[in-house]
């Protein structure tokens, strides 16, 4: 499970810039649950993933990952428990690497690398069976540089990497942002077919009140640094979209009704 | 051009390969813009020189050479990794430092080698001519250092590598140490530099000071030459590009150099380095230009 303990991130501290990006943020997820995350811009989202997988250091707080301290590691080493998926199709895959060679990169995540040769003739073929339960056609395409495929299919590649080795955590960023609406929808599928198989403990962020809803067991928002809703269970499943902006609305007409007393 | 000049040109071609295959790791696998090369190919063959004249054996003072270019480049990477220095700057900081390194090394501008023992004469069989042994023995060893390249980077730790190159980002996020894997880039690339620095020394009768000036450029248009007539993105066929690319390269100077009516000397070759680094770099921007529509 992750615990993450009242993180405070604040981005140029002291200057006029300053931003406070995370403010007390925590969360605790169990194993195998699928959290998605909403949230405005700016809210802090990206920056609580970016906590989490170690992208960003945190001022303060603490995150746990099955009772291990992660707060101090960095990126490469939490990679053995964390898998990620980004917003940027372009982030996720190395383009100058073949689909083979990315498929290879992934399968090694977190583990030592030695001077074994990075693909090998079982690997491709595991590689093959997977990539053709996409049904894109990319089994065919394993020695083609991934640069060379449409963002929606390096995220779909994307999304098989981040299955490839177990992990105690899934992060995806508003994976599906960068895709047009069909292929956004292939993708997410595909995300949940994918949680359901490797029986994935995940937190997806997305801006889609209806895509929160619909898939997964919980949702959180978050604003201005730290959780503000926190549903799941019979409430959620009664929950419609109509629902939840409204309470979206009530947590930020309170906030600015708090930040109004305090100036005032 | 006689066949002396010929074979001339084919052994500096030769060993130049070493370079290229260097700044490719660096340049292109690494994408880290590495300079040190200046000063590493420079540091092989004074410790080469130095070594040998001091009578350590010569293939003992080889090894050392290509160990201490591995070291340089792993100060380069260790400036940029640790203490956050841009790439460019690191590389040129370390470029300057050995500038000196190399003098107090030698301890005199420049280390004779006339009748030393170099790795080509301790191979030298009677029946054959040196200038035609040189680039024998020099091709076994350009061959073999392509080879373990291709092979190298395609084991799990030379993927991590081109990895680290290609998307840093990602690669952390694969669990790739990617400070590491840029260390140990920079060393493998500064170890050829070094090797090629020390064999210069011993087929050109000494290391000087000022034997690295411009080796960057040699390299990088070794490379550049090498992409433009055989471009592939494979591997085996990139390292054999970056090779071909380096004797061509040399082929043209040799050319220039004997062609009376083109009246070039020695010291011009620079210039016409970085004419045709130049000209390389921007023909395919003006293709690009003309046929309106973005390439590969
Ligand atoms: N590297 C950075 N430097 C300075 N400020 C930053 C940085 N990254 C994020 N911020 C600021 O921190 C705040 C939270 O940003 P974050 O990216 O976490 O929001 P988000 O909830 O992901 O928003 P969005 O829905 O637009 O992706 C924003 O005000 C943003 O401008
Ligand atoms: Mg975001």
């Amino acid at each position: 499970m992750l615990r993450a303990q009242d993180l405070h991130i604040t981005f140029n501290p002291g200057t006029p810039i300053e931003t406070r990006a995370l403010r007390g943020m925590s969360l605790d997820i169990p194993s195998g649950q699928f959290v998605t995350v909403i949230g405005s811009n700016g809210a802090g989202k990206s920056t609580f993933l970016n906590a989490v997988s170690g992208e960003m250091k945190v001022d303060s707080g603490r995150i746990e990952i099955d009772g291990i301290d992660m707060t101090r590691q960095p990126v490469w080493e939490r990679a053995r428990h964390v898998a990620r998926v980004f917003q940027d199709p372009m982030a996720g895959t190395c383009e100058d690497l073949t689909i083979e060679e990315n498929m290879a990169l992934a399968t090694l995540r977190g583990q030592r690398r030695g001077l074994g040769w990075a693909v090998k003739p079982a690997l491709r073929e595991e590689f093959r069976a997977q990539l053709s339960t996409l049904g894109l056609g990319l089994e065919n395409r394993l020695s083609d540089r991934i640069g060379l495929l449409s963002g929606g299919q390096r995220q779909a590649v994307s999304l098989l990497m981040a299955a490839l080795r177990p992990s105690r955590l899934l992060l995806l960023d508003e994976h599906t942002a960068a895709l047009d609406p069909r292929t956004a929808d292939f993708v997410l599928q595909l995300t949940v077919r994918i949680v359901a198989e490797h029986k994935l403990t995940t937190m997806m962020v997305t801006h889609s009140m209806r895509q929160a809803l619909d898939v997964g067991e919980r949702t959180v928002m978050l604003h201005q640094g730290k959780v503000v809703l926190d549903v799941s269970g019979d409430e959620r499943k009664g929950m419609t979209v109509k629902d939840l902006l409204t309470m979206f609305e009530r947590v930020r007409g309170e906030q600015i009704d708090d930040d109004a007393l305090l100036l005032g | 051009m006689s066949l002396y000049t010929l074979l001339g040109a084919l052994e500096i071609g030769l060993i130049f390969s070493l370079v290229a295959l260097g700044v490719y790791i660096s340049f292109r696998l690494l994408r880290f813009p590495d300079l040190t090369v200046d000063g590493s190919f420079p540091l092989g063959g004074a410790v080469a020189a130095t070594l040998i004249s001091n009578g350590t054996d010569p293939f003992v003072s080889t090894i050392v050479a290509t160990i201490a270019g591995a070291v340089a480049g792993v100060i380069t990477g260790w400036l940029n990794i640790r203490l956050k220095i841009m790439d460019l700057l690191a590389s040129i900081l370390m470029m300057i430092a050995l500038y000196s390194i190399n003098l107090r090394i030698m301890g005199k501008p420049n280390v004779p080698l006339i009748n030393e023992p170099t790795v080509f004469t301790a191979l030298q069989p009677e029946a054959m001519s040196d200038y035609v042994l040189r680039p024998l023995l020099l091709i076994v060893v350009v061959l073999a250092a392509k080879l373990v390249l291709d092979w190298f980077f395609s084991t799990q730790t030379g993927l991590a590598m081109r990895a680290t190159g290609s998307n840093a980002r990602m690669a952390r996020a694969q669990g790739v140490h990617t400070g590491l894997m840029v260390l140990g880039g920079m060393a493998l690339s500064n170890a050829l530099v070094g090797l090629a620095g020390a064999l210069f020394a011993q087929t050109q009768g000494g290391a000087d000071i000022s034997m690295g000036v411009g080796t960057i450029v040699i390299g990088l248009a070794a490379v550049i030459v090498g992409e433009s007539l055989l471009p592939s993105r494979r591997l085996y066929l990139a390292t054999i590009a970056v090779i071909v690319g380096a004797i061509v390269y040399r082929f043209f100077i040799a050319l220039a150099l004997n062609s009376d009516f083109i009246g070039l000397q020695a010291q011009d070759l620079n210039l016409v380095t970085a004419l045709l680094v130049t000209i390389a770099l921007v023909v395919p921007k003006l293709r690009q230009h003309w046929s309106g529509k973005k390439l590969n």
